[in-house]
């Protein structure tokens, strides 16, 4: 089972299509701990991304994920951009000027995309950020193909991973961002990036999961 | 909140065409919100950049000029700009001795300044340093948080960094000269009322009548702690005290002076509220060698000050009386 260009941007639009679903979520969220600008921010970076689509349809993986890094760079602002962004560029990096990447691939290049992350936000589990989301999501995708389990299954085990970390989210306390000016006050809130980046694997889930059964 | 506004979303635009409008000797790029001195690049001198959220003005675009900035990236209010904006800005203002990125420690400005360094070096070749400034002492563990937030250091590095490139020292040099105003310079503000932002329209945070924030960001950031309200005397001390513990400023040759308006407060308030400061630092043994008293580095309409200490040597003191010619600020020739 590989994930095809198609699936790609099948989960790219999936994605954007949460995020406008989530936007006032977002926005709730990070009003409690941050600037209440995440659902805006968000929402103005995956509807540009989506008419990037619309307007010039790419050819290949290292090709879309890098206009859709690109974009959300150029339109997200704030520390949600370059954290997006990188993900997405370092992700391209990874994928290559292929059309299709079976399940290792694709781990390798979610997992290159979180260590961008890391890399610009210089962030640790715990520290109550995205990346507490999505790390656990990037172990589990590696687990549970390494055990076997069928790609599609794999990135829904990652999906429950990343919502668990979501959750976990909440009675830590902020040490990055601008929830870390708050301190203590940051504790039994939950993180909104986070909470968009448990959407991006639920989305990559729903995005390649039903494509199983496709020919 | 009432503002002088049109349309909520056009704040910034239209701002910038307003600058435009009212400076011709400077330029402004509408597409990437960018404000330029208007002979950019200036050959063989370091280009000296800075931007960030608006709503800080005079910051950043009031600051360019002759003897300050040569471009300033303008933000949407209060979130950082894109590195789209700082490459655009890098490009224009290199005349060949390449470009010092001024940055305010906020996580947003940091990341972007940072992928757009990146994207110099990849694109360009311009040589760039970046030096970041975080003198706001009311964050006290920068372990355990993203560090001192960038305040009013910031318009005084830019005046004295800014009259360093203007001598034509190279990049290293100019850079030295900021980090070495960083690092002598703390600061602490507080807020009597809130701000609020113009998308939002309401206020940003809930202050009672009869309470002041402590310690308060330039973006309504919430501070060490809400005290009941106080007379200046009382508001002096409680800003100087962290200052004067967090860096020792006898000795040398004195003090940059610089009390700030945070947009809403009148200037009659800041003179009395620079009296005690003035006062305090008597008291303590600092000498103060030059003051600057207004809003420079403000928070929208929010009400409150903010107190800047700059330790500064001889040479710091003569590059802060150079020439600058800037809407902001301006003396010399």
């Amino acid at each position: 089972m590989t994930v095809e260009l198609a699936a790609l941007e099948r989960w790219i639009r999936g994605f954007a299509a949460l995020i406008g679903e989530n936007t006032a979520l977002l926005t709730r969220l990070d009003s409690a701990i941050g600037d209440a600008d995440h659902g805006a921010n968000m929402d103005r970076g995956m509807t540009a991304v989506v008419a990037a689509l619309d307007r010039e349809p790419p050819a290949s993986a290292a090709g879309l994920l890098k206009q859709v890094g690109m974009t959300l760079v150029s339109t997200v602002g704030g520390a949600s951009g370059p954290l997006y962004g990188t993900f997405f560029l370092r992700m391209a990096t990874a994928s290559g000027e292929v059309t299709s990447l079976d399940g290792p691939a694709f781990a390798k290049a979610l997992r290159a995309g979180l260590e961008g992350v890391v890399a610009r936000g210089k962030a640790e589990a715990g520290d109550k950020t995205m990346y507490d989301a999505l790390a656990p999501a990037v172990d589990e995708l590696d687990s549970a193909l390494a055990a076997g389990v069928p790609l599609g299954d794999a990135l829904g085990r990652a999906a429950e991973a990343a919502d668990r970390g979501r959750d976990a989210t909440v009675p830590m306390l902020a040490r990055k961002g601008r929830a870390s000016y708050l301190g203590e006050r940051s504790v039994g809130h939950q993180d909104p990036g986070a909470t968009s980046s448990a959407l991006l694997v639920g989305a990559a889930a729903a995005a390649v999961g039903p494509s199983a059964a496709a020919p | 909140m009432k503002k002088l506004i049109n349309d909520p979303a056009d704040v910034v635009a239209e701002a910038l065409l307003g600058i435009a409008a009212a400076h011709p000797d400077l330029r402004v790029d509408h597409r990437h919100k960018i404000v330029y001195r208007a002979d950019a690049p200036v050959s063989g001198k370091v280009g000296l950049i800075s931007g960030g959220g608006s709503g800080h003005e005079p910051l950043h675009g009031g600051f360019v000029g002759p003897g300050m900035l040569d471009a300033a990236c303008a933000g949407e209010v209060f979130t950082s700009p894109v590195p789209d904006q700082m490459l655009e800005a890098t490009k224009t203002v290199d005349g060949g001795a390449g470009v010092l990125h001024v940055v305010k420690n906020y996580t947003g400005d940091v990341m972007n300044f940072e992928m757009a360094a990146e994207l110099a070096a990849s694109e360009t070749g311009v040589d760039v340093t970046s030096v970041v400034v975080d003198d706001d002492v009311a964050v006290q563990d920068s372990l355990y948080t993203a560090g001192r937030r960038g305040v009013g250091v910031t318009v005084l590095l830019e005046k004295i960094a800014g009259a360093a490139a203007e001598e034509g020292r190279p990049l290293a040099a100019v850079a030295e000269v900021a980090r070495r105003v960083n690092g002598n310079g703390r600061s602490m503000g507080m807020a009597l009322t809130s701000c609020a932002v113009p998308s939002a329209g309401a206020p940003t945070f809930d202050l009672p009548e009869d309470e002041m924030e402590i310690g308060i960001g330039i973006h309504g950031e919430p501070g060490r702690r809400r005290v009941p309200l106080a007379p200046a005397r009382q508001v002096a001390e409680y800003l100087m005290e962290p200052i004067l513990a967090d860096l020792d400023f006898t000795g040398g040759d004195g003090v940059i002076a610089f009390v700030n308006g945070m947009g809403g407060t009148p200037l009659i308030e800041l003179y009395v509220m620079y009296h005690e400061v003035a006062t305090i630092l008597e008291k303590a043994g600092v000498r103060v060698a030059r003051s600057l008293v207004g809003p420079y580095i403000t928070s929208l309409e929010m009400a409150g000050c903010s107190v800047t200490l700059l330790k500064a040597d001889d040479e710091l003191l003569r590059l802060w009386d150079a020439p600058v010619r800037t809407p902001g600020l301006r003396w010399g020739t």
